[in-house]
């Protein structure tokens, strides 16, 4: 499964890693919407087999604890959870 | 892959049995109905994708053994009630914010990450084996709600809260 793209103001390299099934992540990325960012977002649970496997490892990277939403910026910032205040500050 | 998803009527009933339930021991449901109902809606598809009814904030490994901590609800609802006033998922609240005077936040994950939780569970029962001298029989914890009882085994299942005996651990 692909990373799902939604077109926006670019404020670099936005992906939400995510669960289908979360509220958080749910509010997560309708912020981003709202916020009219460009970003990529996957859901995590609805992958399987090695793909699975490499996405875990890659949250894991960004986030230890692997807990989502996990959101990263750049490939160096990472916002877990749904914090509006940081999410809003970090992409202003 | 994707079992149907559960319909309204289903999410309807699942709501209500659930809601008089936990609040006949003293607990709330989120007010706030629409995101309640999402949320449980997701229990209904994760029991429907895994055969039990996983945390749908969080990352089911699909081994039962390996989720018990995170079947809802999950060991961590009761601390996260005391601290922050709801549960992870923010389905469970408190008091303080079912009569709006704490708002809910999104809040910390308390559960340890997976190379954390690999590394606890060696430790376990030889702490509790040497606990264990000098009682007539065995205490037992439900890691749901924290019922004690002092029985040869674990009870089938906890008579507060429901939770199944393999979430029970002996305790002393």
């Amino acid at each position: 499964m692909p990373m799902e793209h939604v077109e926006g103001n670019d404020k670099g390299k936005v992906v939400l890693y995510a669960l289908s099934t979360c509220g958080w992540c749910k509010k997560t990325k309708e912020l981003l919407k709202e916020l009219e960012v460009e970003f990529s977002y996957i859901y995590v649970d609805l992958l399987e087999g090695e793909e699975r496997t490499n996405i875990i490892e890659q949250v894991k990277k960004f986030n230890k604890q692997l807990s989502f939403p996990t959101l990263v910026i750049d490939d160096k910032k990472t916002i877990v959870g749904f914090n509006e205040d940081g999410i809003k500050e970090a992409l202003a | 892959m994707s079992p149907a998803e559960p319909d309204d009527a289903e999410v309807q009933k699942y709501y209500e049995e659930l809601k008089r339930e936990i609040e006949s021991i003293g607990y709330h449901l989120n007010p706030d109905e629409e995101f309640t109902k999402s949320l449980l809606k997701n229990i209904l598809l994760n029991k429907g994708r895994y055969g039990y009814e996983s945390c749908p904030c969080r990352l089911a490994s699909g081994i039962k053994e390996e989720d018990l901590d995170i079947i809802c609800p999950c060991y961590y609802r009761d601390p996260d009630l005391e601290e922050y006033g709801a549960c992870y998922c923010g389905l469970y609240v408190s008091g303080d914010i079912l009569s709006g005077k704490k708002k809910l936040t999104y809040l910390p994950e308390r559960r340890p990450g997976p190379d954390e939780r690999v590394a606890k569970e060696g430790t376990y029962n030889i702490e509790y084996d040497n606990k264990l001298k000098g009682l007539s029989l065995p205490v037992w914890r439900c890691k749901v709600c924290g019922y004690l009882c002092a029985r040869e085994g674990a009870p089938e299942i906890c008579p507060i809260c429901k939770a199944e005996k393999e979430r029970f651990e002996m305790f002393i």
